[in-house]
């Protein structure tokens, strides 16, 4: 184990892909010359050159279906989103391009790509880069999702992501990259796609929460320790495929649930959490499933209104101690 | 017997020899039947969705595919059955994913708009236009990585052209040196849109010049020019890895899909019939059979031979059963 940062734990799962397998490339605005956008990407160009670290123009939809093209022929391209709002304008081939390949052709070219880069609320950037974009991706079948929470995790999980032979949205927070944590560092450790982590155990409430959300339902359990509320927290860590399984084991042991997620609520991760809470577990239920979530609302830019816009942990806490008394406990 | 003029007769006439022409006129004939036979089908209900026929078009995809060597890659459109069964797909299996078949090539989960055929280098066909320009440049850039010395021609409509892809696409392939032929089949309608109503600039093939790469134009009624246009364009591509842009003008007789039989809101009949004059399979043909290359008994048994697989393709896909239901589920995701 080493300590290091997020953004450092994935700069290292890009190298030890890029040298473990030749196929593996990266390519994207600024990653190569500029070292990235936000330095993910930093030292690459040096130790891999300019045939593997693809500095690309302004051209979003060229580049990704340039990565899926490449993919089909069996290479396997990390393209990087400089933010993963301008992720949109290659929505079209990643949705009809890369997620519909393999299905289409039946099953005779799959897409092993990489889309990854920084998504979710950010600081005071404003309505146009500062969304949680995972909703726009987890709807798709063929495409899989990832959030990965800590250091360990965005090594472990991107390794994982560029191994696997399907396109694989990849989604980092620009407000995650300072914070530093445990990483192996041997090169065979990955963590498996479609597994979520039980973060902390707890008998009274599961608390489902990913990327700041969960730092934020950290701080929150620890408060709420003290008043002998004694929360799970778990963490999806992909999206899709969901780990139904873990979260329905920790509804069955707790028998209430709280989901807080940043991005707006409708239809939302939420959303889907509590429809198959419900249909799987709904006998286990001693309290309606609670979901704490961004506003219904564009993201603002003054300081006082983006605090309202994110789910805060007076927020979150208000939601776990209503579920914990719903039954009069 | 008295000899008159010298006629002037034979391969070197005609730019071609005997088995080569006879190829050309096969496979055009051969998707010409093809797609007469998937109307037919169509009217019939035995292929469902969207249809688009390439009568009218054979020269392009003929005569393109008659440069390339089989490690060679061709990508499309959805009026792609004709790029498809000229790289060398069976017209079986193609015929059967038409029908929704369990032996389609793409199982029956791809239908006309999404023909895939991996043992021929054949990328697809794709429904969202212009989105197969930067897939093309993609699969150009994978030849180039791994040191290959093979290109892809990328066949794609006028209607992709004021498409931001198109120029994402040609600016990269430029820019990057990557072995991708654009090859415009300008056929003056997207659906009911006439080029002069799309574009600032007509003459699609200067839009090449405006990234800096060798762009031409040619008949693409022309099986002949077409090969010789498309040959100069991939031999350089191969040498230097440089990218070409080649418009060919060509015309579909047939209406966009079987939703517009007629065709007939946005052109006139007169227009059709008088395009119908320069015919690539008949002016082929009658070229080749006064060069003397091709006899008359080559084009009898061509014709034989044509019908018989079209015939045979029918039979194939009407017998081959419905995919089964657990297919619904399957090819989503590739397991390791
Ligand atoms: C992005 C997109 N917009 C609209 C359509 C609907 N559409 C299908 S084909 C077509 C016309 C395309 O014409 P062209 O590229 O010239 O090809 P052609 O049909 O003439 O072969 C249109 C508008 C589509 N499939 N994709
Ligand atoms: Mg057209």
């Amino acid at each position: 184990m080493a300590v290091m940062t997020y953004r450092e734990a994935l700069n290292l799962a890009l190298r030890e892909e890029m040298r473990r397998d030749p196929r593996v490339f990266v390519m994207g605005e600024e990653v190569g010359l500029y070292e990235g956008a936000y330095k993910v990407t930093q030292g690459l160009l040096k130790e891999f050159g300019p045939r593997r670290v693809v500095d690309t123009p302004i051209a979003e939809s060229g580049f990704t279906g340039i990565g899926i093209g490449a993919a089909m022929l069996g290479l396997r391209p990390v393209v990087e989103m400089m933010t993963f709002n301008f992720a949109l304008l290659a929505l079209d081939q990643i949705v009809n391009s890369a997620a519909k390949m393999y299905y289409m052709s039946g099953g005779q070219f799959n897409v092993p790509i990489v889309i990854r880069g920084p998504g979710g609320p950010a600081a005071q950037l404003a309505a146009q880069h500062s969304q949680s974009m995972e909703t726009y991706f987890y709807h798709v079948p063929g495409l899989k999702v990832v959030r990965p929470t800590t250091p360990m995790d965005a090594k472990g999980l991107l390794k994982s992501a560029i191994r696997d032979p399907n396109p694989v949205i990849f989604i980092e927070a620009e407000t995650l990259y300072p914070v530093k944590g445990e990483v192996p560092e041997d090169p065979d450790f990955v963590i498996p796609l479609g597994r979520a982590v039980v973060r902390r155990e707890g008998t009274d409430v599961t608390v489902i929460a990913y990327m700041g959300m969960m730092y934020r339902a950290i701080e929150v359990a620890d408060e709420l320790a003290k008043e002998g509320i004694s929360v799970e927290l778990v963490d999806p860590r992909t999206l899709r495929p969901m780990d139904v399984e873990t979260i329905i084991g920790s509804v069955r042991k707790t028998h209430r649930v709280v989901v807080v997620e940043a991005g707006a609520g409708f239809a939302g991760m939420g959303s889907e959490i509590s429809a198959f809470v419900t249909e799987h577990a709904f006998d286990d239920l001693d309290a309606p499933v609670e979901r704490v979530t961004g506003a219904n609302a564009p993201m603002p830019y003054a300081r006082n209104l983006e605090k309202l816009k994110t789910p805060t942990k007076d927020k979150i806490a208000a939601a776990i101690r209503r579920v914990c008394n719903a039954n009069g406990s | 017997m008295a000899k008159t003029m010298p006629e002037r007769r034979g391969s070197a006439v005609l730019g071609v020899d005997a088995e080569l022409a006879r190829k050309l006129l096969h496979d055009m004939l051969l998707i010409r039947r093809f797609e007469e036979k998937a109307a037919e089908a169509y009217t019939l209900g035995k292929v469902g969705g969207f249809l688009h026929l390439y009568i009218g078009e054979e020269a392009v995809a003929v005569g393109a595919t008659s440069v390339l060597r089989p490690d060679d890659c061709a990508i499309s459109a959805y009026r792609e059955h004709g790029h498809c069964l000229a790289k060398g797909a069976d017209p079986r299996r193609v015929m059967a994913e038409l029908f929704g078949r369990r032996d389609g090539l793409s199982k029956g989960k791809g239908g006309s708009m999404h023909l895939f055929d991996r043992s021929v280098n054949f990328l697809g066909g794709h429904a969202i236009v212009g989105a197969h320009l930067p897939l093309a440049a993609g699969a150009a850039f994978a030849i180039k990585y791994e040191g290959r010395d093979a290109v892809i021609v990328c066949y794609f409509g006028d209607g992709a052209v004021p498409q931001g892809e198109f120029h994402e696409s040609l600016n990269l392939a430029a820019l990057w040196k990557l072995p991708v032929i654009y090859l415009c089949e300008n056929n003056r309608y997207a659906m009911g849109t006439s080029t002069d109503r799309a574009l600032a600039q007509t003459e699609i093939w200067k839009f090449g010049q405006t990234y800096g790469i060798p762009s031409e134009k040619v008949d693409g009624m022309d099986v002949l020019a077409v090969r010789e246009v498309v040959g100069r364009a991939v031999a350089r591509t191969r040498q230097d890895k440089t990218p070409s842009l080649i418009e060919a003008d060509t015309y579909r007789y047939r209406g966009h899909s079987m939703r517009d039989p007629a065709g007939a809101v946005y052109r006139t009949k007169e227009e059709v019939e008088r395009e119908k004059q320069r015919d690539p399979i008949v002016m082929f043909r009658e070229r080749a059979l006064r060069a003397g290359v091709v006899t008359e008994a080559d084009v009898r048994a061509i014709e034989k031979d044509v019908n018989d697989r079209i015939d045979e393709a029918v039979a194939f896909a009407d017998a081959s059963p419905e995919p089964p239901d657990e297919w619904l589920f399957t090819d989503i995701y590739k397991e390791d």
